[in-house]
């Protein structure tokens, strides 16, 4: 689900009614159905579309979206970073840019770069519509309809549009605590291989992955650079969240282990600084980025110069690693609240990831669940999240559901997660009930399962003790 | 006329109700009425009182809006509303008083079996489901008993996809039921006002055979209206949809489900079977009733016209209380 989907709808300012056309008739909407190209057959839309016009109402516990705060962000020092652009470059922040992007904004996001041991070179670099078109784009360079593409198993909800446009024969790759399992990255890698086929990417959020909330070791990330060296596969590195870092040791990114022979990375302004100025990058090898770039001209021209000049400005001033400690020190709690909730409010039969960073915590439930129909449940409750399913192209995650903890302050976790943990032990429940597990629960076993989870909340501890990223049962 | 759409409302088809509601509220505004748009919530009653609109546009659909709540607060402040009133709305918002009334005036409709949650919680229902199975036999359909568009519906193809199918059911609604499988031709059949408008059919793709949620997306779902049947065919379903509106004392407009049982299913379920009424169908670009209408030579913003007309006759007709 793409995350400006859940932001609470805005009021038009004016009163005035706008014109809207007349309605549609049976016979336009066959007329515009047989004009769809082939590919809207396999983008997805759904009844939950309508669901999600829900969690925006105020009353909504939301901890569906994938938003950062930026209500700390000091407004003074936006009004004067703006007013000094208005001042000093008004014609050339009103003005087109060259479609790489400024120099100066390559200056800026090669800070964040380098923050995290990276050194790319300026010309590898493109600045990007936020790190969404980086994708798109990416895609746009290298897929043919048909070819195969490997990801996470979840992946990033926001991807799988992407990769279902261009018509990827997407494979999941399973996960667990310590990322994508490389093992079985070679297993599927040699699958095609039996088929005459190769992948012609394998896209990865090696930190604090969005939606499953796991980070890849060091020695995976290790041996995925050889994987791609040894069989010359790119890897496409998605880094929105490396920054947000709560504890732990920082790893290497894939960019900086690989020198950018076969790892395109994407990188983007949204999570550290604001989603709204649509600010992201990609840095890829010459022969690929000539391409990128032709791309990025078809699609926009060049991304948005008065937000690159925002950036300039606000980088210039020199404070940006400290904005990112505050969220760190912000979203830590909030990780720690949502940690507890689900140890206090979630039944036994749930299992869900501990990350060490990033937004989003990713809980599986007993597979009789179904998270889209549990969502409508919630919805009655005013709480809502991001059901599994969304992570996946073919189906699969039905069980499990994304979790925000970023978006809501530690008392609106603690109340969401409480009502979905609520929601929950019902259908777990019924559903004993209806197959006979435990034939009429009495009311006692719900307290005896919350103090068995408040047990093994004790024994948490260190950030490293993390829980095994729950694998689908076979049914 | 000064007439208030209420459009939105808190239940899970609040999208689909914001969009019938905006279409209506340009159509009537183009026609020269005074439009005020009212999403209700706790102030639904004030603005009612202090707007004083001659007639409510309902555009709400679901719980909330659609099952008569909303129409009997319009009721006690006495302001005319369109679409049927308030027993005809908890009648049809409840599938399973729906099928009850149906199969009382004599109207055929799938066999089905009711529950609420607490029939299996406290009163082990659970051991019932054999007898069930038998009685409906597989597939069978597992529906929440107040919840529009397809939300929770769900096949079960086997006894082993029950239990799962009633979990996701209950998910929507304190009651369910399992509904016999009947296969044949889905058709939807719009009344205005007591007749039956044009019948439409809709043709889902064949790989999405079971997946209800296609039912609701262009490309996906193929609609034919006026529906390509015999003359014998299309007059029982105009029969039965219109016998269904009586017996369940709609008014106004509604949208009657049927399913034409082909010669292939059961010798019980040849012809027409009525699913489910919708008090207050969906009036976007892409809803059956506009669509049929249409196809009647009614365009959307007469429709929205003679259904006020209806309105206000009802209410001169009806003593209002207040």
């Amino acid at each position: 689900m793409p995350e400006h989907e859940q932001i609470p709808g805005e009021r038009p300012a004016s009163a005035r009614p706008p014109h809207r056309r007349p309605h549609t008739s049976a016979r336009d909407l066959e007329r515009y159905a047989g004009l769809f190209a082939q590919r809207t057959g396999v983008m997805r839309s759904s009844a939950m579309r309508d669901l999600m016009a829900i969690t925006a109402r105020p009353e909504v516990i939301s901890l569906a979206g994938g938003l950062p705060d930026t209500s700390t962000f000091p407004p003074e020092s936006f009004a004067a970073q703006m007013t000094r652009i208005a001042q000093e470059s008004s014609a050339e922040a009103l003005q087109y840019g060259p479609t790489e992007g400024f120099e100066r904004t390559k200056e800026c996001l090669r800070e964040v770069m380098a923050a995290e041991g990276m050194d790319p070179d300026p010309d590898d670099i493109i600045v990007t519509t936020g790190g969404q078109q980086a994708i798109d784009l990416v895609c746009k360079t290298l897929l043919d309809p048909g070819d195969p593409v490997i990801c996470e198993g979840p992946t990033y909800p926001g991807a799988v549009p992407v990769f279902c446009s261009y018509e990827a024969d997407t494979h999941h790759v399973e996960m667990d605590d310590d990322g994508i399992r490389v093992d079985e990255l070679e297993a599927v890698l040699d699958a095609l291989e039996r088929d005459g086929r190769r992948p012609k990417f394998v896209y990865t959020v090696p930190s604090f992955q969005n939606p499953a909330g796991v980070t890849l070791s060091a020695e995976r990330r290790r041996r995925l650079i050889e994987i791609a060296r040894e069989r010359e596969v790119l890897v496409i590195e998605d880094n929105p969240y490396g920054l947000l870092r709560f504890e732990g040791r920082e790893l290497p990114p894939l960019y900086q282990l690989d020198g950018g022979d076969y790892v395109i990375y994407l990188g983007t302004f949204s999570k550290i600084l604001s989603p709204g100025i649509r600010l992201g990058w990609c840095v890829a090898p010459p022969p690929v980025m000539e391409k990128i770039v032709l791309g990025k001209q078809a699609a926009d021209l060049c991304t948005s110069t008065l937000t690159q000049y925002f950036v300039a400005e606000y980088f210039a001033e020199g404070r940006w690693r400290t904005y990112i400690d505050d969220l760190v020190g912000i979203y830590r709690a909030r990780r720690d609240a949502m940690l507890d909730a689900l140890s206090a409010h979630f039944p036994d039969q749930a299992e869900w990831t501990r990350p060490a960073g990033g937004l989003f915590v990713w809980a599986t439930l007993p597979d009789y669940i179904d998270t889209g129909d549990l969502l409508a449940k919630a919805l009655r409750e005013d709480v809502a999240f991001v059901p599994g399913a969304a992570a996946y192209v073919d189906g699969r995650g039905s069980s499990s559901m994304r979790l925000n903890f970023s978006g809501s302050d530690e008392s609106e976790i603690h109340e969401g997660v409480r009502r979905i943990g609520s929601v929950v032990e019902e259908q777990v429940a019924l559903y004993e009930t209806i197959t006979g597990e435990h034939p009429i629960q009495p009311p006692a076993a719900t307290s005896a399962s919350r103090s068995g989870a408040a047990e093994s909340q004790e024994g948490r501890g260190s950030g490293g003790n993390v829980l095994p990223l729950p694998r689908r049962r076979e049914s | 006329m000064r007439i208030a759409v209420l459009a939105g409302g808190r239940s899970l088809e609040r999208g689909v109700s914001l969009r019938s509601g905006a279409r209506v509220v340009d159509a009537l505004r183009s026609l020269g009425h005074e439009v005020a748009q009212i999403d209700p919530g706790a102030d639904l009653v004030r603005r009612l009182k202090s707007e004083r609109p001659e007639v409510a546009f309902i555009a709400l659909h679901g719980p909330g809006g659609e099952d008569g709540t909303v129409q009997e607060l319009l009721e006690i402040v006495g302001i005319p509303y369109t679409g049927p009133g308030v027993t005809a709305c908890m009648r049809c918002m409840d599938k399973v008083t729906a099928k009850q009334e149906i199969r009382a005036a004599g109207l055929p409709t799938p066999d089905w079996v009711a529950f609420n949650a607490t029939a299996f919680r406290e009163l082990g229902a659970a051991d019932a489901l054999d007898e069930i199975e038998a009685r409906l036999g597989f597939p069978l359909v597992v529906k929440p008993a107040r919840q529009g568009s397809s939300l929770g519906v769900e096949f079960a193809p086997s006894r082993t996809d029950v239990p799962e199918a009633l979990v996701a059911a209950f998910s929507y609604d304190e009651r369910v039921l399992l509904e016999r499988y009947v296969r044949g031709r889905e058709l939807a059949v719009g009344i205005l006002n007591g007749e039956p408008l044009p019948i439409v059919e809709a043709i889902p793709e064949q790989e999405d055979f079971f997946n209800f949620e296609a039912r609701y997306e262009i490309g996906r779902t193929h609609y034919v209206c006026p529906a390509e049947l015999s003359d014998a065919d299309a007059s029982a379903v105009r029969e039965a949809a219109r016998s269904t509106w009586e017996a369940l004392g709609c008014a106004g407009f509604a949208r009657v489900d049927v399913i034409l049982g082909g010669d292939d299913a059961a010798p019980e379920t040849h012809g027409p079977q009525v699913l489910e009424v919708n008090a207050i169908p969906g009036l976007t670009d892409t809803s059956l009733l506009p669509q049929a209408a249409e196809a009647a030579g009614l365009a959307f913003e007469q429709l929205c016209e003679r259904i006020v007309e209806l309105a206000r006759e009802r209410a001169a007709t009806t003593a209002l209380p207040g």
